[in-house]
């Protein structure tokens, strides 16, 4: 500790290091929190089961997507990314999984919402295997961290189904 | 400084950024606030660089005895040979 740089120096190098410590610790702490998020996405109305010109599926819903996430958050949270995704089997592929709607929840505030809105994805299958299929609607969410790990999970809701011709 | 004194900064600034550390954290934890442990901590990090960096008088309570400059002159620094026989230098 001989001059003044020096000092500076050490100051500076061990308060970050503390820093970084107490960002892990936080981070950390995110795992005693215990959510309980809940969810139901209705499906109102089928807009239009068409097929397309290259021969695959497509399919435009309108969605009444209603949950409480307000649980997830926590004091080191800077945002929520939820999707709701279409999980549906077909003879091609075991898992096809399509995000019909995302959105990002900046605060606890907005976490509990009940939304009504068509698909802003497009539903489109890889072929044209969605002719009374039946799938489910996942809501996907990430929890982004001001720092440290991000923890991502779902709920998933079973037994919607596609018409069985195209309207 | 003295010897003494750079102990005592350093001892010093160890502590009081750990203090202001664990009280960041707590009061961020219970308020629920990530700005605020953060500003605390910002807060401790200039209040310590105030009390630690500069040469405060305090950090000079042991000062070194350094030799008066009369004492300096009856103990002259050896000096160099001016004509060796082992080495010769030669100038171009």
């Amino acid at each position: 500790m001989h001059s003044f740089g020096y000092r500076a120096n050490a100051l500076l190098t061990f308060a970050v290091t503390i820093l970084a410590l107490m960002c892990a610790i936080a981070s950390l702490s995110d795992n005693l929190n215990t959510p309980s998020p809940s969810a139901q996405i209705e499906i109102l109305n089928i807009n239009w089961f068409q097929k397309q010109p290259h021969g695959n599926d497509e399919v435009s819903l309108t969605l009444n997507i209603t949950a409480d996430l307000q649980s997830l958050f926590t004091w080191n949270t800077k945002q929520l990314f939820i999707f709701v995704a279409a999980e549906y089997e077909t003879p091609k592929n075991a898992l096809n999984q399509v995000s019909l709607w995302d959105a990002i929840i900046p605060a606890k505030e907005f976490a509990k919402f009940s939304i009504h809105t068509s698909n802003k994805y497009r539903f489109i299958d890889q072929g044209h295997n969605l002719r009374s299929k039946e799938f489910n609607l996942t809501l996907h969410w990430h929890v982004m961290p001001k720092t440290g790990k991000m923890f991502a999970n779902k709920i998933v809701m079973s037994g919607y189904r596609l018409p069985e011709d195209y309207r | 400084m003295d010897w003494q004194g750079q102990k005592l900064a350093e001892h010093l600034m160890q502590i009081l950024l750990l203090a202001f550390a664990v009280v960041a954290f707590a009061t961020g934890y219970i308020m629920g606030s990530f700005q605020m442990m953060i500003l605390i901590y910002a807060g401790g990090v200039v209040l310590t660089t105030l009390v630690t960096v500069p040469n405060w008088p305090f950090f000079n309570r042991h000062p070194l005895k350094w030799l008066d400059p009369s004492e300096a002159e009856k103990h002259p620094k050896p000096q160099l040979a001016v004509n060796s026989k082992k080495k010769s230098v030669k100038k171009n």
